[in-house]
Formats: C-alpha cells, sequence, structure tokens
C-alpha cells in the first residue's frame, strides 16, 4: 500500500535559514541592505557608479556584483571608487542565493558598513524567490523596455519596495509611457515607491542619494 | 533557468525525509506553487526529469498544485481573489492589498512505498 506522508516544507527553506542568518549580522550592524534586480542592460552598474561617485564621501558602502560570467562589473565599481567591492561570479547560475552572499561579506567587516548593495543576476525572473537577507528590492527598468514590464513579471514588481525608472533621458525615442510603467507597476504594488532618473545626465539622482542617505539613517535609529 | 536549481531543491529535501523516514521508494511528489512565484511548471518537470534520470527518484512523479493569488484589502477588510495579479480592490478600489496566498513553494507531500 502507498502511503502518503505530509511534509510541508519550502523548498528553499534551505536558503531562507542562511538569508535569517544574514539579515540578523546585517541587523547587528545597522547595516541597510538592498538587492537590485533588473534585466540585462538597465542600468544597475551605472546607477551604482552614480551613487559611489556621490555618497563616497557621506556613507561607507560595500557592494557585491553578481555576474553569470566576468567581473566587468565588479571592476567598473571599483574603478568609480568603490572601496568595498567584490564580485561574484555565479558560473552560469541565473540568480544569487543567500549562501554566495554569506560568503562574500566574509572579507567585509559589517561594523564599518553603512550601506551594502547586491547587484543581482540581470534577470526579472529567477532572483525574486531568493531572498539574500535584504532590507528592501528594488526593481531597475530603463525606458528602452516595454512599459508593459511590471504585468510580464508580477512576482518581482509585487515582491520589490522600489521601482527606479531608467533612461529617461531616452524618453520619445519608443513607445515608452512613463505614466504607464507606473500605472502598470501600481496596479501589482500599489505601495512600490518610484524613482525616475537618468544616468546619463544626472536628472532625477539627487532624488534617489537623498532617499538612500534617509534609508541608511533610518536603519540606524531606534525607529527601525 | 532557475527551475533546475529548484527542482535540485525538491530533490535534495525529499532525499533527506527518504532516508530520515526509512523510506524504500517515492512514488509522487506533492508540490504547492504559487501563481506569483514565477515557476513555469512545465520547465519544473522538465528540470526534475533530467535530474533524477538514472537516480532512485527516476519513477518519481511530480503533482503540481497551482495555488491562486488571494488579497486582504487594508483598507476595507474584503478578501478576494487576486485575477491576473492586479492588486486593487474590487470592492473600494484601494491598492493597499496584502497578499494571502499565492506565494507558496513547498513540498507538501510524498507519496511512498514502504
Ligand atoms: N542613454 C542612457 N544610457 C544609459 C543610462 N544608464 C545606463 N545606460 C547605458 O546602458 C548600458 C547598460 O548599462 P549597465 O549599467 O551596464 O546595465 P546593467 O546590466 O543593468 O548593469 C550601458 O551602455 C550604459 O551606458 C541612461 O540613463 N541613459
Ligand atoms: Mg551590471
Ligand atoms: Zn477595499
Amino acid at each position: 500500500m502507498p502511503e502518503k506522508i505530509m511534509i510541508e516544507k519550502k523548498v528553499l527553506s534551505e536558503n531562507d535559514i542562511l538569508a535569517q542568518e544574514l539579515r540578523k549580522k546585517f541587523q547587528e550592524h545597522s547595516v541597510f541592505v538592498i538587492n537590485l534586480v533588473s534585466s540585462p542592460g538597465s542600468g544597475k552598474t551605472s546607477l551604482l557608479e552614480k551613487t559611489i561617485g556621490q555618497l563616497n564621501d557621506k556613507l561607507n558602502i560595500a557592494l557585491v556584483a553578481g555576474d553569470v560570467q566576468t567581473e566587468n562589473d565588479a571592476n567598473r565599481l571599483i574603478k568609480a571608487g568603490g572601496k568595498m567591492v567584490r564580485p561574484i561570479v555565479t558560473g552560469g547560475s541565473c540568480h544569487l542565493d543567500a549562501s554566495m552572499i554569506l560568503k562574500s561579506i566574509e572579507q567585509f567587516d559589517l561594523a564599518k558598513i553603512d550601506l551594502f548593495v547586491i547587484e543581482n543576476v540581470g534577470n526579472l525572473v529567477c532572483p525574486s524567490s531568493y531572498d539574500l537577507g535584504e532590507d528592501m528590492k528594488i526593481v531597475l527598468i530603463s525606458t528602452t523596455e516595454g512599459d508593459d514590464k511590471p504585468l510580464k513579471y508580477p512576482g518581482m514588481f509585487r515582491r520589490s519596495s522600489v521601482m527606479i525608472v531608467n533612461k529617461t533621458d531616452l524618453l520619445g525615442f519608443s513607445d515608452f509611457e512613463l505614466h504607464t510603467v507606473k500605472e502598470n507597476a501600481k496596479k501589482i504594488n500599489g505601495q512600490l515607491k518610484v524613482f525616475e532618473l537618468s544616468c546619463r545626465t544626472g536628472d532625477g539622482l539627487p532624488k534617489w542619494f537623498d532617499w538612500l542617505v534617509e534609508q541608511v539613517a533610518f536603519k540606524k535609529s531606534d525607529n527601525w | 533557468m532557475h527551475e533546475l536549481s529548484i527542482a535540485s531543491s525538491i530533490v535534495n529535501t525529499v532525499i533527506q525525509e527518504v532516508k530520515t523516514r526509512n523510506i524504500k521508494s517515492v512514488s509522487k511528489i506533492g508540490l504547492k506553487i504559487g501563481a506569483l512565484t514565477d515557476i513555469v511548471p512545465d520547465s519544473l518537470q522538465f528540470g526534475f526529469a533530467a535530474i533524477t534520470k538514472n537516480t532512485e527518484l527516476a519513477q518519481t512523479k511530480l503533482l503540481i498544485e497551482i495555488i491562486r493569488v488571494k488579497g486582504y484589502c487594508k483598507k476595507c477588510q474584503t478578501n478576494f481573489e487576486v485575477m491576473e495579479f492586479i492588486f486593487i480592490c474590487p470592492n473600494c478600489q484601494s491598492n493597499d492589498i496584502n497578499m494571502n496566498q499565492g506565494n507558496e513553494l513547498e513540498i507538501a507531500y510524498i507519496e511512498a512505498d514502504e
């Protein structure tokens, strides 16, 4: 006789346990942690280059850059002035998982970090299932993509707290409409905070910098 | 294709259960997968078949139950089914919605031969 055995266990419970461990470590040192996700080429590395350039004197920023094959992004971030940068080459895997982040922070002294940024592998599907111990996921989309992207990747837009619309300098060169992408995103996630900016011209970047500094301060405060 | 890594997590968990419970063979694995997890059942089946080939789970079937997305309106307390991932309250049109189900990614049960 076959017997039905109830298991009721999360498939990614191992990753979740490691993510909780990470979250605890970050919490102990009040490190604000973001997990930056997007399709390939939306401008994650560009945004981080700008962010380092502007905030390096104000904040101690550590970054890990995930990539399937190369360390190019990490090298760009170092070139931009990043003092604590580590590449994570996934060797084919389409997402980062918590064990990779745990390994990468061995080399960092968390007590000396205010902001920890994870540039995830360029992909809007796979990274959404893997908790990395972050405080928030931030999803980036550029105006050269479709403004229906939130509807096509609802999982990622639902799980993100912030949406950044990049490459606003290219608005008008395609059918991409700012108000449409925002409307679509709010259907999936009404609480999503939105930034519109251009890493090329610098338009809209100050708001992003100010918000980031605010979040880092908030994490250190008793109100967190 | 993260269905492959999901499949291997499933295999690892099931093999562990087989060991600790002293099970001879597993005929079925029952999965609950939320509609918002972006997991494609066909790809998962494919990945599972690929990695279990020539192993003790080669004959094991994956039974996937898709869990629909349900929401709860924080403004007017309405519970509702979220259609096409639009998180807007059908009663009051608020977009301040908690998600009650649809995020699941779990092994519900296994069917075993003693
Ligand atoms: N026109 C324009 N190009 C941009 C902007 N931001 C990034 N890019 C370009 O988009 C390409 C991909 O950017 P990158 O930061 O590598 O994207 P990632 O793959 O998400 O890290 C690069 O050629 C950038 O120069 C922008 O605001 N406007
Ligand atoms: Mg990059
Ligand atoms: Zn309502």
